[in-house]
């Protein structure tokens, strides 16, 4: 219990993971939330990466870490532009709304 | 020792605990508040095990730029009308039950691979890029991502850039009826379309048809 090793980060990396999935369920009320559930899901990915390369000694992961984090900043970045542009058109940002796809 | 795992409890409770408060939290100014928070703490978590400088650039790219980002986002928008709704739905829809037993699927999933995965007998082999302690992690992470990885390193910069132009272009709008300054069309006039010589004839006027 009091010694911490590379299976507590997995677990904490797994509850994160799990709330991300069960945020962009659940949410009714805006998209916003759905995207920052999924920056949660990418954190929970950063630190299975991160916790893997320090427990195993090997920098790659690292490497790769700071590569996911980029692609997430793009991903935020160009998921609110439409967010923005969708409200722009529509002028409403609900979940239940958007469904002109019929998805 | 009993340091590093009071450290780590106090953080991934504050993190898995914002997280939640993340999700089931009615404004969504509250929301953007608890992924700063979630955040912090985990690069918290980084930086005590020793990945300094990523804690570091999750700091600043996460709660520097992208948080940020989310709260201007939504402050610029209208949502202060959805308020006081939490995960109601006007129509009669199945997605709590739905949501919670696809998440608790993949939860349990998850925690099987975690209980029982071992690492490969030969692991030592295929480590590639080993930390050693006489340098800063800092240092490390210079001195492969400019040389082993420099491939990826400069794609992650057009990545970036092509995000940075599909966000101007899509946001982007050209309003009408507002009088602007065209430097270009300022330079490029000539002394033909602006500047007329006329004769003019003695005891007669100029007509300008204007």
């Amino acid at each position: 219990m009091t010694e911490i090793g590379l299976g507590h980060y997995l677990i904490l990396g797994v509850i994160i993971f799990s709330i991300g999935i069960i945020g962009i369920f659940l949410n009714r009320k805006n998209v916003i939330v759905i995207l920052m559930s999924i920056e949660l899901i990418l954190l929970a990915v950063n630190i299975n990466l991160v916790s893997f390369s320090i427990f195993i000694n090997d920098l790659t992961g690292q490497v790769f870490t700071m590569f996911i984090l980029t692609v997430a900043a793009a991903e935020a970045a160009i998921g609110l532009a439409i967010i923005v542009v969708y409200y722009r058109n529509k002028g409403t940002i609900r979940v239940e709304e958007i469904k002109s796809l019929k998805g | 020792m009993i340091a590093h795992s009071i450290f780590f409890y106090f953080f991934s409770t504050i993190a898995v605990i914002s997280a939640i408060m993340l999700t089931v939290s009615k404004n969504t100014v509250h929301s953007v508040f608890f992924l700063i928070l979630d955040f912090i703490s985990i690069s918290c978590l980084f930086i005590m095990i020793g990945a300094e400088f990523l804690g570091m650039i999750m700091l600043i790219v996460y709660v520097g730029a992208v948080a940020v980002l989310f709260l201007f986002v939504v402050m610029m928008l209208n949502v202060a009308e959805q308020k006081n709704e939490w995960f109601k739905a006007t129509d009669s829809t199945s997605h709590i039950p739905v949501g919670f037993i696809i998440s608790t699927i993949i939860f349990f999933e998850l925690l099987f691979v975690v209980g029982g995965w071992k690492y490969k007998p030969n692991i030592s082999n295929a480590i590639s890029l080993e930390i050693n302690d006489s340098m800063s992690n800092t240092h490390a992470l210079g001195n492969i991502i400019y040389t082993d990885y420099i491939h990826l390193f400069q794609l992650s910069g057009m990545i970036l850039l092509v995000a940075m132009i599909g966000a101007i272009v899509l946001t982007f709008r050209k309003r009408e009826g507002v009088k602007k300054q065209s430097y270009f069309r300022q330079i490029s006039r000539e002394k033909e379309e602006g500047v007329q010589l006329i004769e003019v004839e003695n005891n007669k006027g100029v007509k300008f048809d204007d």
